[in-house]
């Protein structure tokens, strides 16, 4: 089956004061792809989605497939509970039509018309919990209907049970829209349920390809460093 | 100079209360970006830009906004050639500015420099006045979403193609505008209470942008205009007036936070 490519890297680079906090990456992204990317803190995650961005300096090539449209949903955004501004002013920030402000919740799992009318628009930003934070970042990722979508996951502030649904939510997402995700995650489990590719990097490339292929404890080991107990866990259906 | 034939407490409540609304609803976005400290010492950096008005006689509103545009296109320039954050860089240029223009002010005029007099005001205050506030808000509708979604993320900002640099200077331009403006009411010692106090009240009650920007423009005109009426029955200076007038008006929206 022809694959179209909508993102190759080449050589990617980044430094900072003189410090290599990436080398040598290079990949490919496919349409439809569901792309995970994983390694320790400070390994250059977050740093490898801003330079796919154009939000700093990178030496090598990052080549887009022209006419794309990405939405980039950050790791940490300062929201403090006594911010004055709502969720419907905050959606308005990318979005104007009310229509499409509040398809693009329902879209996210929030189907009552009525309870996002009356509620969930005038709630306070700083006053929603992890899980609901989340799924609204993940409507104003979608409200400008994107072909690509950076998510950066973050480390704290969701409740596990909370959590699956998230993902399955950005993957029913993706196959209805065809979207090409790139998601950043530190949770292993995540990445054999719902990613096709895994990308292990830890300043440098360390793993490339299909999760139950290249997660082996060898792979894991150079990436986490050491023996790590941190490999496939199985889970039973009840 | 008064063409309009007002007389002289309406054309100062009319003016004060521009200044209040302009001051008001740009220093609501002031407090969110927690710059309401960076306004306050900047106001003081006005002071040799009034000096240099009064002696040369020009309208010291160019001559503060004349000292303030230099000050602030040098922090925002300093911002990005050096790693120091803009607090450092305006705490050393507002002593400086501070000093220099003690020594160069007129003695009989330095009160008035620092504390303000909007006893001595004239209708073409009143026209700059309008214009500029007027200015502030349409400039400000324009570049609010920028600087709003910047103070969440300042990279998802620029994933979105906004230019945070672009924004941010014009957001600096428009609060030299608005305490050059204010510098009539309060002067430069107390400037900065025009921007901070409205604000932080009206987020004291309010839970949506539109509210809260709203109701720190009414709150900053409540307090021009209070401060300059009690001001004028007790024949008392209106700078302070203002200031402790937006003081008691803080308290009132504390107690009602307390009680939500």
């Amino acid at each position: 089956m022809y694959m179209e490519k909508v993102l190759s890297v080449d050589n990617l680079a980044v430094s900072f004061d003189n410090q290599n906090v990436l080398k040598g990456i290079s990949f490919s992204v496919e349409k439809g792809e569901v792309l995970a990317i994983v390694g320790p803190n400070g390994s250059g995650k977050s740093v490898l989605f801003r330079a796919l961005l154009g939000l700093i300096p990178y030496s090598g090539t990052i080549a887009w497939n022209k006419n794309l449209k990405t939405s980039y949903v950050p790791q940490k955004l300062s929201i403090e509970r006594d911010l004055p501004l709502n969720v419907e002013e905050f959606l308005a920030l990318k979005e104007s039509n009310r229509e499409k402000i509040i398809q693009a919740l329902q879209t996210v799992g929030l189907e009552d018309e009525h309870h996002i009318e009356k509620h969930l628009l005038r709630q306070r930003l700083g006053w929603l919990s992890g899980g609901q934070l989340q799924r609204i970042m993940i409507a104003w990722s979608l409200l400008d209907d994107p072909d690509v979508l950076l998510f950066d996951e973050p480390t704290s502030g969701i409740d596990l049970g909370g959590e699956g649904t998230i993902y399955n939510l950005l993957k029913k997402l993706g196959d209805q829209r065809n979207l090409t995700i790139l998601l950043i995650s530190h949770d292993l489990n995540i990445v054999y349920k719902y990613a096709n590719n895994v990308m292990c990097i830890n300043k440098e490339m360390v793993c490339h390809g299909i999760p139950s292929e290249v997660l082996d404890p060898k792979a894991l080991a150079r990436l986490y460093g050491g023996e790590t107990s941190f490999y496939k866990h199985e889970h039973f259906e009840h | 100079m008064n063409i309009l034939n007002i007389n002289p407490l309406g054309l100062q409540l009319i003016v004060g209360v521009l200044i209040g609304i302009g001051a008001g609803f740009l220093g609501s976005f002031m407090v969110l970006k927690r710059m309401s400290l960076v306004g306050d010492a900047l106001s003081h950096v006005a002071l040799p830009g009034i000096a240099i008005a009064m002696m040369l006689s020009f309208n010291p509103f160019f001559g503060a906004f004349g000292t303030l545009f230099i000050g602030i296109i040098g922090i925002w320039f300093l911002e990005r050639k050096t790693a120091l954050p803009s607090e450092t860089l305006v705490g050393i240029l507002f002593t400086l500015s501070l000093a220099i223009g003690i020594l160069i002010t007129p003695e009989p005029e330095l009160l008035e420099a620092l504390f303000g007099d909007i006893n001595k005001i004239g209708s073409t205050d009143l026209f700059l006045t309008a214009g500029a506030v007027l200015i502030t808000i349409i400039l400000m509708q324009k570049i609010y979403k920028g600087v709003i979604l910047d103070i969440i993320s300042r990279d998802l900002t620029r994933s979105m193609g906004i230019s945070v640099n672009t924004t941010n200077l014009i957001f600096l331009i428009l609060v030299a505008v608005v305490v050059a403006l204010g510098l009539k009411v309060a002067g430069t010692l107390l400037m900065g209470s025009l921007v901070i106090i409205p604000a932080a009240a009206a987020k004291n009650i309010s839970i949506n942008l539109k509210d809260y920007t709203l109701y720190a423009g009414i709150f900053g005109a409540l307090c021009a205009a209070s401060g300059i009426l009690i001001a004028y029955y007790f024949s008392l200076p209106p700078g302070p007036m203002v200031v402790l007038a937006s003081g008691a008006l803080f308290l009132v929206t504390l107690l009602l936070k307390e009680k939500k």
